[in-house]
Order: structure tokens, then C-alpha cells, then sequence
């Protein structure tokens, strides 16, 4: 695995397009940290975008590299290879690539700006983490749907389409729930909501980490009991792993059953 | 050599192989012909391992190939499109699948063989479709393994890359391997093919030798012979 995982790597980060995301991030930071002056205000409007661009582009990254590789992967797989290894390799090389553009493109201008000195290194790192997490899982998932699907302009449809509808439709519904029955006790209820969709969980981890959760009001409020300490932290993470380890799984379900 | 036993495959609705048993002995070039979409493709790629069959069992060198890679070590696989990573070199692909397979110094007596030294620095998304596919003939012949399977080698080739790999083919004969063949090219099978094995409607239709099937099919020569089958069977 770890050879294949090698090649994959190499091969995206000689590609165009790692170097463009990267550059992304890296004037991104530079943009916000330079021209801004206020750290706690660049962490917040960096998660923003973080928040949406890193699955998107996790999801479109996957589902392309898995086709635009296809043939290769038939190489592959007449050699002397398992094919968990083949697919988790190739898995691992596009997120392990995709995250360090983030990592890097990010942590450079932070750096620079002092970060070590600074008492935001917490909201950083935590900015870091939960970004690559969520590289991590929607690659995963994009993989998933491209070996689930032959067509490339379905899978891509569907890649789009879940993207869609964790990053914005989620949030309607969850919101318009929340409305319907307000009448009645949510705390729980929004809290499991929040638990089940990754980017839901991401924001909420970051935003109670800055500290503002006092303008969420009571929601924000229960939140905070519950994300706030170490406990809520533990269980956020569990359920981002969570995330991680059960697509992965369908990796290695369906490549083996897949024909090629 | 290899053992099919009850081969069934099927593709969606699409039953691409129903029952097919067959057993190749060690050593000889073997052809395996057969109508568009009979069956020939899915039949080599089930016994790499990279169809699932529904149904059946195959046994390559006494291995049982069920949830097993290890044998693979023991076949050579030119796949039918040579679809390589676009912005890979060609010597970087060769040294990639040397790693990953084993060390073999081989490859420089076929980039010989082949002509394709001066392709060597080149990114494999700007080579020809038959210098891709004389990059896919070394890759394939480099390691010396008992058992090669070729899916269409002809595809692409000049007439004089076309004598070498007959060459190439025969000299490997020699050394005592057995080679699996599809191709259309009816000459470049009755010149090379000790035993030809056909494939109609997924089921294994006729093994033997040109001459049995010529005797056969009262033909006088091989391409009508195959052609009879054909149009006797309505394919």
C-alpha cells in the first residue's frame, strides 16, 4: 500500500492543480493576516471558507482522480497487488496531498505572523485539524461514490450533489425543524443533528472554541456545555473518525467485489 | 497450467459467460477467439482476478486465485488499452512497476528491441497510440514469468514492430511458457497460435488445433473456417 500510496502522491503533487489550492490558501492567509491585523477574526472568516471550499474541493478531487485514473488502476490491479492496497492507496495519496496544500498553504503566513507567539495557536491548530478531517472524509466519500458508479458524469453528478446537500440543503432542514418544533425542547435534538453531518460539526467545534457562542443564544448555550469540555471535544472527534473510518470501509467492501 | 471449472459471469442482465471449462496445459501459445463481445476479454480478466465470476472456480499453477494476489506474480498482462498516467515519464513508469513487481534488468534489452530509447524522457500523455503500446509490450515483457497473457498485442504496431513481437512471442515459446492470446487479426493467429480455443455466446465452442478446425468445418483455409462459424451460428 504504502508504494502505491507513494506514486499517487507524487504524481498530484506534480500536478497543476495542487499547487493552485495551495497558492489558494497561501494568499488567503496572507490576505487576512497582513491586511486585517485581527488574528481571531481571520481564524473565523479562514473556517468559513474552510468550511465549504475543503469538501468541495475534497469531493471533486476524489471522484476526478479516481476516474482520470481508471486505466492506470487496471494496470494495477493484473499486478501482483491486493486491492485494498491499490484503492487505499491511491485514497490516502490524494487526502494526504490535498491536506497538506491546506496545512502548508495556511500554516506558512501563519508562521510568519507569529503564531508561536500568539495565544491563537489553539484556534489554529483546531482550524487545521477539522480542515483535514474533512479532506479526509470527503475524499473518502467522493471515492465511494466513483467506484459506485461507472458513469462519470453521474458520479460527478452525485459528488456535486452531496456536497450540495451537507454544506447547505442540511443546514435548511435542520433549521426549518428546528422552527416547526419549537414549541418543544431541541437541545438534544440539534445536538445529534449537529453530530451527524461533519461540516455541521466542524463549524460548531470551531465557533465554541473562539468563544462567541454567546451570540447563539440558549442552542449556543447548551452547546457550549456540551462542545465546550473535554468530554464534548472527545466525542466530536470520535464521530469525525467515525466519519473517516466508515466510508473507508466501503472502500475496501466494494473494491473487492468490484469488476474491472 | 490453468483450470477453469463452471465459469459464469454476468453483467447486470447480460450473461457474458455461462459455463465455461477449459484447460490450458503448460507451454504453447493458445489463441482464444470469438465474435464481439463474446466473452474473450471477461474470460482473460477473470483469470487475473479482475472480474469477480458469479459462479465457477480457476486455478492458475495449482493456486486457487479466490481472494488471492500472490500468483499474479506468475503472469504477465498486456491489458487492451494502453491508458498510462499522462504526466509520468516513460522510465518512471517502467521503474514504477519494477518496484512494485520486482527488479528485472530486461527492460533495456526490449527499449532495444522496441526502438523506444528516444521516447524514454517523454511523458506518456504525448506518445502515440503505438509507442504507448510498445511501452506496454516491455512493461509486460520484462518479467519472466511463466504464464503471459496478451489481450489484442497487435493494436497500433508497424509492420516491423509487428515481426519482432512474433519474435518476441515465438522466442518465449522456446523457453517453454504458455501464452494466452485474443486478437483479430486472423493471420497474426494462424501464423503464431499452436491451439486456438472459440468463444460463442459464453460458452467454449471449439478447442483444438487450425488443422481440426479446418477439418471440422470443411474449410480450406483458416479465416473462412472462422467465418463458417460464424455465420452458421448467426453471430
Amino acid at each position: 500500500m504504502l508504494k502505491i500510496l507513494k506514486y499517487s502522491f507524487y504524481d498530484l503533487m506534480r500536478s497543476r492543480w495542487s499547487y493552485v489550492y495551495f497558492a489558494f490558501y497561501f494568499l488567503l492567509g496572507i490576505v487576512l493576516l497582513f491586511l486585517n491585523n485581527d488574528l481571531s477574526k481571520a481564524v473565523i472568516t479562514l473556517m468559513n471558507v474552510i468550511i465549504v471550499l475543503v469538501p468541495l474541493i475534497g469531493t471533486i478531487f476524489g471522484v476526478m482522480y479516481y476516474y482520470n485514473n481508471k486505466e492506470f488502476t487496471e494496470l494495477l490491479l493484473a499486478q501482483p497487488l491486493k486491492r485494498s492496497s491499490i484503492f487505499l492507496g491511491q485514497y490516502l495519496g490524494v487526502a494526504i496531498s490535498l491536506s497538506m496544500s491546506l496545512i502548508l498553504g495556511l500554516g506558512i503566513p501563519f508562521v510568519f505572523y507569529g503564531l508561536f507567539e500568539s495565544s491563537a495557536i489553539w484556534d489554529f491548530s483546531l482550524l487545521i485539524i477539522t480542515g483535514t478531517f474533512l479532506t479526509l472524509i470527503f475524499t473518502a466519500l467522493a471515492f465511494n461514490i466513483a467506484l459506485s458508479n461507472e458513469n462519470k458524469i453521474k458520479g460527478f453528478g452525485y459528488a456535486i450533489l452531496l456536497w450540495l446537500f451537507l454544506a447547505i440543503i442540511y443546514d435548511g432542514l435542520f433549521l426549518m425543524t428546528l422552527i416547526m418544533f419549537e414549541d418543544y425542547p431541541l437541545d438534544k435534538l440539534s445536538l445529534i443533528g449537529t453530530m451527524l453531518n461533519p461540516i455541521d460539526l466542524s463549524r460548531t467545534l470551531i465557533l465554541l472554541k473562539l468563544d462567541i457562542s454567546a451570540l447563539l443564544g440558549y442552542t449556543g448555550a447548551v452547546f457550549k456545555q456540551f462542545f465546550g469540555t473535554s468530554f464534548g471535544l472527545i466525542v466530536s472527534f470520535i464521530m469525525l473518525s467515525v466519519w473517516v473510518l466508515l466510508p473507508v470501509s466501503r472502500i475496501i467492501f466494494k473494491s473487492k467485489k468490484k469488476d474491472f | 497450467m490453468v483450470i477453469i471449472e463452471n465459469l459464469h459471469k454476468k453483467f447486470g442482465k447480460n450473461q457474458v459467460l455461462s459455463g465455461v471449462d477449459l484447460t490450458i496445459n503448460e507451454g504453447g501459445i493458445f489463441a482464444v477467439l470469438g465474435p464481439n463481445g463474446s466473452g474473450k476479454t471477461t474470460l482473460i480478466k477473470s483469470v487475473l482476478g479482475m472480474v469477480i465470476p458469479n459462479k465457477g472456480n480457476i486455478t492458475v499453477l495449482g493456486e486457487n486465485i479466490k481472494k488471492n494476489s500472490e500468483y499474479r506474480h506468475k503472469i504477465d498482462y498486456l491489458p487492451q488499452i494502453a491508458n498510462f498516467p499522462s504526466n509520468l515519464k516513460v522510465k518512471e513508469l517502467i521503474k514504477m512497476i519494477k518496484d512494485l513487481r520486482k527488479p528485472t534488468t530486461e527492460d533495456k534489452r526490449l527499449i532495444e528491441l522496441f526502438k523506444i530509447e528516444s521516447f524514454l524522457d517523454k511523458k506518456l500523455g504525448q506518445l502515440s497510440g503505438g509507442t504507448k503500446q510498445k511501452v506496454n509490450l516491455v512493461l509486460t515483457f520484462m518479467f519472466d514469468s511463466p504464464l503471459i497473457i496478451l489481450d489484442e498485442p497487435t493494436t497500433g504496431l508497424d509492420p516491423i514492430s509487428l515481426i519482432r513481437l512474433k519474435d518476441l512471442i515465438k522466442a518465449e515459446k522456446a523457453k517453454g511458457k504458455t501464452i494466452l492470446i485474443t486478437s483479430h487479426i486472423m493471420s497474426f493467429v494462424e501464423e503464431v497460435s499452436d491451439e486456438i480455443v472459440f468463444i460463442l455466446e459464453g460458452k467454449i465452442y471449439f478447442k483444438g488445433s487450425i488443422q481440426e478446425l479446418k477439418t471440422k468445418t470443411q474449410q480450406p483455409d483458416f479465416e473462412h473456417a472462422i467465418a463458417s462459424i460464424l455465420s452458421d451460428n448467426h453471430a
